[in-house]
């Protein structure tokens, strides 16, 4: 079993703040990994780590075998890995079509290539049609759609997702699930995602790890993760547990 | 070269700078709160100082005693140039906001230059050529006058950030613009207040200036470049910095004109500010930027 | 190839050019020596509009001390001129590696150090008073007294030292826009384009795309830089007389950029367009206040300051994407 991923007792301090404590997990190669927990609970700081913004003060992370903790952001999705980002970052002056052919320039320099590679990934996101709008006339979910497709672009083996579903209607997030676990079958795309909304993660994921203060407080499958007492208490709520 | 010349010299250089100093405290005022690039501060302080030079020789009046007026004068300037000009251009980018002041800045040089025409003018008041005796320093005497009211101004307006209601209001808006404005405070007339102040200052520091340098159209973006470099040297937002960095700068100033050929003395502050901007970006006062 | 150089462009707007063309290129036979040296101010103008808007509206990053690159050109290319006797095209070769190695520096010096923004303009506004104060106690180069060219009489064009009268400059400059223009055209449509132009709307954005925003930066910086040079060297044959007090002055340095800014920041015409009315419009204007007898020096300047305000408080996107959507030439997207 291959691990695409690995995550080793991971620590990232901020002057007094402890934001992600001895973090350790895997995401096997071609899974869906999510991570939940309440606000403040170092998902993001992660996920930054992860993604090259911070490096971590302690621990190592492997990607497809090699080290990446510490490289720099553009690095790092060069190897593979594509994310976005919790408050979107779209390129706001630019078109939607624009947006994402700048995503796909990353393996394809051409830019006739760039654009066909760009107009297949937005007709998945159901955003072809929007293709000439600029980016900052969206609405916020097809912003957030806009940031999936631009990261799906550059052809990652591995996609963060950081709270893609917030704000989202349930018909809206339903259908985004069911792209995810789309390219999941077909492309094999390792996902791993930061997740508030319970139905998503539930549908998507194939193990959970829950953070609380920056630490680990359960991991498994997401029926058995909602069970455990410590998430009830600190997250779900007694009455989110059927 | 007797030891008593660089005295002189180090002190001239040091009381001039606390007027480059209260400058610099107007600049960091504005960038601190209103977070805007006043590239037209230098300019404004050319207007003060030619009102100072019109107001000497029309009336006689001594440019000292005019501080006040002055100061409010540019502190109406000032709050105009907020509420009307620049308060819309708050959410626009970046470049937007340089390039609005660096066109009022174009106009007002060269609308001094039309009135007044490029030569050189100065205040000569009667103690012009007086000077203090302190043991072996000589010490020109409206370069004492001038920085002992820059002691009193600054420390009247650490005093007034500090303790006065209004003072901490505008602090507030510094640090949390959306907290202030949950709290109900009218922050677009605050900003104009604060940019008020900051013209004050440059009216105050231009009505002593006057004293201590000639002035030509020209001389306005030669301060706009030095208040800058003060600022980012001591600290931005930081008025303790201002100051700091003005007495320093006025210190460095001095003491490489006399060590090399005059024209050379803002190539050391150029320097400086290189190596401030390279390696320790905060200034020396300032906090660190997020 | 012609595809891809004039892929979106609607029928319309590559008429309007290419009339555009056919008057700038037939000019020299209808005008008069003072029209066709207003004509050169405004191509030299769209040129260094143009070179610094790659820098700029490109790839975002604001240079208000741009006059050093001119200097720097001007002064590499006429030093070999007067001391080696060595010609302007070759010169180039000296001048556009002296601005790049200077740009370069300017640019990873900001960089790496994370300088931007207003800092980052304030750091190129004292690169430049740096140089113009060290020319000044220069002494190879004429120091503050000036340099001088050797001026030939101008009974027959010798392109080659740069000798002639002003239909040769005119040329030459004509030659100088058309390519920056094209090479730009070129740049935008290609990766580096698409590149620059992500790190100008959102460098963080940028970076999680793979785009290694510090060399795309240093590319618009270094291309800035040497196109600026080329401009200087032209400054330093046209004129003949350099002074460091002029050639490096801060007021050269906001002229260069009024055009673009007026024009349109990031958009491809938007130098030309901006050059064209500064030029056009404080040349009638000066005519028009000397008719009056209120001729005064400033007056010009007072008058860029309002437009510099009018557009940006109006048009803050500049004149040009106005314009162009006023003639239904709006190109889709940006």
């Amino acid at each position: 079993m291959t691990a695409l991923l690995s995550v080793e007792a991971v620590s990232k301090r901020f002057r007094g703040l402890l934001a992600v404590d001895n973090v350790s997990f895997r995401v096997e190669r071609g899974s869906i990994f999510a991570v939940i927990g309440p606000n403040g609970a170092g998902k993001t700081t992660l996920f930054n780590i992860i993604a090259g913004v911070f490096a971590p003060d302690r621990g190592s992370i492997a990607f497809a075998g090699d080290r990446i903790d510490g490289l720099a952001p553009d690095e790092i999705c060069r190897r593979g890995i594509g994310r976005t980002f919790q408050l979107v970052r779209p390129f706001p002056a630019l078109t939607v079509e624009d947006n994402v052919i700048i995503g796909a320039m990353l393996r394809r320099h051409d830019p006739a290539a760039a654009r066909r590679r760009a107009h297949e990934v937005l007709a998945r996101l159901d955003l072809f049609g929007k293709r000439h709008q600029l980016a900052s006339a969206l609405t916020l979910p097809d912003r957030k759609r806009l940031e999936v497709a631009r990261a799906l672009a550059t052809d990652p083996k591995l996609l963060l997702l950081d709270e893609v579903m917030a704000g989202l209607r349930p018909a809206e997030t339903d259908r985004l699930v069911s792209v995810l676990i789309e390219l999941n079958r077909e492309s094999g795309l390792t996902i791993l995602l930061i997740e508030h909304v319970m139905r998503a993660v539930m549908a998507l994921a194939a193990r959970v790890l829950v953070l609380h203060h920056g630490a680990p407080i359960a991991e498994g499958t997401p029926a058995a993760v909602v069970r455990e007492p410590a998430v009830v208490q600190s997250y779900l709520g007694a009455e989110a547990v059927d | 070269m007797a030891p008593e010349i660089y005295f002189n010299v180090a002190v001239s250089g040091l009381l001039t700078g606390l007027v480059y100093g209260l400058m610099a405290v107007g600049l960091s005022v504005i960038f601190g709160v209103v977070r805007v690039v006043n590239f037209a501060h230098g300019e404004m302080m050319t207007i003060a100082m030619y009102l100072a030079i019109v107001l000497f020789n029309g009336f006689g009046l001594d440019p000292l005693v005019m501080v006040v007026p002055l100061a409010a004068v540019l502190f109406a300037l000032g709050y105009a140039m907020q509420a009307g000009v620049i308060n819309p251009f708050i959410t626009r980018p970046e470049y937007s906001q340089f390039i609005l002041l660096v066109a009022t800045a174009i106009i007002i040089v060269n609308v001094l230059l039309i009135v007044f025409g490029p030569d050189a003018r100065n205040v000569q008041t009667s103690y012009a050529f007086d000077s203090f005796l302190v043991g072996p320093l000589i010490i020109d005497a409206t370069k004492a006058y001038a920085g002992a009211a820059t002691v009193v101004i600054t420390a009247a307006l650490f005093a007034f950030f500090r303790f006065a209601p209004l003072g901490k209001a505008i602090r507030a808006c510094a640090d949390n613009y959306t907290g202030a404005l949950v709290v109900g405070l009218n922050v677009k007339r605050l900003y104009a207040l604060t940019f008020g102040i900051g013209a004050a200052c440059v009216g105050a520091a231009g009505s002593m200036l006057v004293l201590l340098v000639d002035v030509t159209p020209a001389l306005g973006p030669a301060l706009t470049l030095l208040a800058f470099i003060i600022v980012i040297t001591g600290g931005l937002g930081s008025m303790p910095g201002a100051v700091l960095g003005g007495v320093l700068i006025g210190f460095t100033e001095a003491m490489a004109g006399l060590f090399f050929t005059p024209s050379a003395k803002s190539m050391f502050s150029f320097g400086l500010l290189v190596l401030v901007l390279l390696f320790r970006p905060q200034g020396i006062l300032g906090k660190r930027l997020t | 190839m012609t595809d891809r150089l004039f892929d979106g462009v609607p029928r319309r707007g590559l008429a309007l050019l290419t009339l555009v063309l056919a008057v700038l290129l037939a000019a020299p036979w209808v005008a008069n020596d003072y029209l066709l040296t207003i004509l050169i101010i405004v191509l030299y103008s769209a040129y260094t509009g143009q070179a610094w808007n790659v820098m700029m509206g490109f790839a975002g990053q604001l240079s208000l001390g741009h006059a050093i690159y001119v200097g720097l050109g001007a002064y590499a290319a006429a030093a070999l001129y007067v001391h080696f006797g060595i010609g302007p095209w070759l010169g180039l070769a000296a001048a556009v590696a002296i601005a790049v190695a200077c740009g370069a520096v300017i640019g990873f010096l900001a960089f790496r150090f994370g300088v931007g923004g207003v800092y980052f303009a304030i750091l190129t506004i004292a690169f430049a008073e740096f140089a113009r104060i060290g020319f000044d106690h220069f002494q190879w180069v004429g120091a503050s007294s000036g340099f001088f060219l050797p001026v030939a009489n101008y009974t027959r064009n010798d392109l080659w030292t740069l000798r002639g009268n002003p239909t040769m400059f005119y040329y030459v400059m004509l030659a100088l826009t058309v390519a920056a223009f094209a090479l730009c055209h070129v740049l935008l449509n290609s990766r580096i384009g698409y590149y620059w132009r992500a790190i100008r709307e959102d460098e963080i954005a940028a970076r999680s795309v793979g785009i290694n925003t510090f060399r795309y930066k240093m590319y618009a910086v270094i291309l800035s830089a040497g196109m600026t040079a080329v401009a200087g060297v032209f400054f330093a044959f046209y004129y003949n007389n350099l002074f460091p007090e002029q050639v490096f002055h801060i007021s050269r340095s906001i002229e260069l950029i009024l055009g673009p800014i007026i024009g349109g920041i990031g958009t491809l015409f938007g130098p030309l367009v901006g050059a064209l009315l500064l030029t056009g419009l404080s040349e009638t204007m000066q005519q028009l206040l000397a008719a009056l007898g209120l001729d005064a020096p400033g007056a010009k300047q007072v008058f860029y300051g309002l437009c510099l305000l009018v557009v940006v408080m109006a048009l803050p996107g500049g004149v040009w994407p106005w314009l162009a959507g006023k003639l239904g030439l709006a190109r889709r997207g940006s």
